[in-house]
């Protein structure tokens, strides 16, 4: 069974994000680059799809600048077999239709049986590409989910989602999409050998052209990022700890009106 | 009529809208940039919840009721309402962040080759556009971003918007247009509920109640959903309480749980880092009770006291319980 784990590399959480010289862009400077935490979930759960059925191919793709050849390299270090770079000027700027239609188009050249997507990109924070990607492939697809299993005949695989007050379970034929939220599994750290094996794996460039695609402009764009308004600033409630409680009540009722 | 404003409705499964509707239908209103209306796919409305509707100020219902509804499929329901989006034309499509429409609503927009603006903490016409402003980077900044065509479809994030204020006795216009539905191809094995703590939902509550690694343990949560139950809130956890163990993931608080946004937020030993803020930080009044003073939480709480939180905890549900009796 052929499986294709779309990523997305991100600045590292811990790390600062500032807006750059133009304001519509992040400021790179300092940035250390991580796989988006999501998508870890998705690689590791491909491969454990591999490994339980004891054949398979494992493919990860990720559009992005050529920083973005670092991310693929440590996915094929935690045991993905090949990966493709969709790395072309055209898709700067990208939404997320743009990049769906970018990653349906190499799709379709792939013709994987399952694709497995993070829950959302943490730095765009959309949340969108897995939906959207099943609606221009004509795909069921599944977000959010907890549990999978792919039948023995590789025909069907069973997905729970995790909705507001539970799990909702469904069969979806194959192909399909699946967009992996935390809970799913633990991701496996690269073994030495995995970093030393994944050097020698492939990663491919795709350019637009190579998809029959042009540069398209993005339907949504940015027209400016800001720095979060801080918030007023807040008040430590001085006291013992009977006094500082009353005092926090009435603030809450009285000031505040929060209660 | 090319100007209409939709709102996705988003109901309990059993015929009734839920609050976070009186958000989404008062943010399209305040536009003031065309007629409000209703977009209700289900598989059982009530007059109840359409007269609530109407009262929320949604001029017009289109209603789309059709056992072929439920339960909840993507396929399913973006084409239907792509199909009705074909024939009217809205402006813009507006749902709610909630586990169904934030997938429905992505798939609509792929499918009508729009862009899409999800998680939306504000909406603003600017002359003939909307400009939507949404968090990114974890919260970090504030994204200003625009559409190249209409429909402008975006999702609201729950808690955030000013909700309509009920005018008792309007109503709204019931249409039902035909359209049919697509063939479902997922098939619905089982719902497996979550055992209820009898606390409302950690991403409808307007009051949050959340306890980090200074809990100590799984077994402390109690006094917390003790609290709860006097202030009506949810328990919530911080990854780090979650990855020990001590509560299940659906109940972690940040960029990899849940992201809230609550009237009153209470951090009990949550020591603040970034990525816990990511899923907290546009509650209206963050409280935090931690035992360091340097916690980072204090820099962003709008009260905090400075102890130990089983002290704390105690006395600030005895004082609640006096308050809320009275
Ligand atoms: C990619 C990534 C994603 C992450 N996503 C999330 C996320 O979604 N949500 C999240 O929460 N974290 C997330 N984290 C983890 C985050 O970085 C922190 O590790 C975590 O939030 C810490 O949890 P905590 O505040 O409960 O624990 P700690 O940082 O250990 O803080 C415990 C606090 O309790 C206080 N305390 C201890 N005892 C008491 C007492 N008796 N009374 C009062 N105070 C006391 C201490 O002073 C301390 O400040 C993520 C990390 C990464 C790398
Ligand atoms: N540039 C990209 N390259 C590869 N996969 C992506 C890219 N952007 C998003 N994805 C995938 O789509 C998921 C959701 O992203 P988003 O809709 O941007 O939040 C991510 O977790 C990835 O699996």
């Amino acid at each position: 069974m052929k499986i294709l784990v779309a990523i997305k590399q991100v600045p590292d959480t811990a790390t600062q994000v500032k807006v750059g010289a133009d304001p519509r862009l992040i400021d790179t400077a300092g940035i250390t680059w991580i796989v988006s935490p999501y998508d870890e979930f998705a690689v590791e759960e491909a491969l454990r799809i591999k490994e339980k059925r004891g054949q398979g191919e494992v493919v990860a793709v990720s559009l992005g600048p050529e920083r973005v050849k670092e991310a693929l390299r440590s996915c094929l270090a935690m045991g993905c077999d090949r990966a493709l770079h969709l790395n072309d000027a055209a898709w700067n700027g990208a939404d997320t239709l743009a990049t769906a239609r970018a990653l349906a188009a190499v799709i379709k050249q792939e013709q994987p049986q399952l694709v497995l997507c993070g829950r959302q990109a943490i730095d765009d924070d959309m949340g969108a590409v897995t939906a959207q990607l099943a609606e221009l492939l004509g795909w069921p697809c599944a977000s959010w989910i907890m549990e999978e299993a792919v039948d023995a005949e590789g025909t069907t695989v069973r997905a729970a989602r995790q909705v507001e007050g539970g799990l909702e379970v469904f069969d979806l034929p194959l192909p399909a999409v699946l967009a992996a939220q935390k809970g799913l599994n633990e991701p496996r750290y690269p073994t030495l050998k995995g970093i030393m094996g994944a050097k020698k794996k492939e990663i491919r460039d795709v350019k637009a052209a190579d998809l029959g695609l042009g540069a398209e402009p993005s339907q949504l764009s940015v027209v400016g990022l800001e720095a979060l308004p801080p918030r007023p600033p807040g008040r430590i409630i001085q006291g013992d700890v009977p006094t500082a409680v009353k005092e926090l009540v009435r603030a809450l009722r009285e000031d505040a009106k929060a209660i | 009529m090319a100007s209409a404003f939709w709102c996705i409705v988003e109901d309990d499964r059993q015929g009734a809208p839920k609050k976070v509707m009186a958000e989404v239908l008062g943010a399209a209103s305040r536009l003031g940039g065309g007629p409000v209306e209703a977009v209700w796919l289900t598989d059982k409305a009530s007059d109840a919840g359409l007269k609530q509707l109407g009262e929320w100020g949604a001029g017009k219902v289109w209603l789309l009721e059709n056992a072929g509804l439920a339960p909840y499929r993507s396929e399913v329901w973006a084409g239907a309402l792509a199909d009705l989006a074909a024939q009217q034309s809205p402006r813009a499509i507006f749902g709610a962040v909630t586990s169904r429409q934030r997938e429905l609503v992505a798939r609509l927009a792929a499918r009508l080759g729009v862009g899409l603006a999800a998680d939306c903490v504000a909406l603003a016409m600017n002359g003939d556009t909307l400009v939507a402003t949404r968090p990114v980077y974890a919260g970090k900044l504030i994204a200003r971003v625009t559409w190249a065509k209409g429909p402008w479809v975006a999702t609201l994030r729950p808690n955030v918007f000013r909700p309509a204020e009920a005018q008792p006795g309007k109503t709204a216009a019931v249409e039902r247009p035909a359209v049919s539905l697509p063939p479902a191809v997922m098939k619905f094995v089982e719902r497996r509920e979550e055992v209820s703590t009898g606390l409302p939902e950690l991403t409808e509550a307007e009051i949050v109640i959340s306890g980090g690694r200074g809990m100590k343990g799984p077994e402390n949560y109690v006094i917390l959903e003790d609290m709860g139950r006097v202030i009506g809130a949810a328990v919530g956890a911080s990854r780090a309480a979650v990855d020990a163990g001590w509560r299940p993931h659906r109940f972690q608080i940040g960029q990899t749980g849940r992201t809230i946004s609550p009237k009153l937020y209470l951090g009990f030993g949550v020591s603040g880092a970034i990525q816990h803020l990511a899923g907290m930080r546009t509650s209206k009044i963050i409280v935090a009770v931690n035992k360091d003073a340097e916690a980072p939480i204090f820099k962003i709480a709008d009260y905090g006291i400075v102890a130990d939180l089983f002290e704390v905890v105690p006395e600030l549900t005895k004082e609640f319980k006096k308050l809320l009796e009275k």
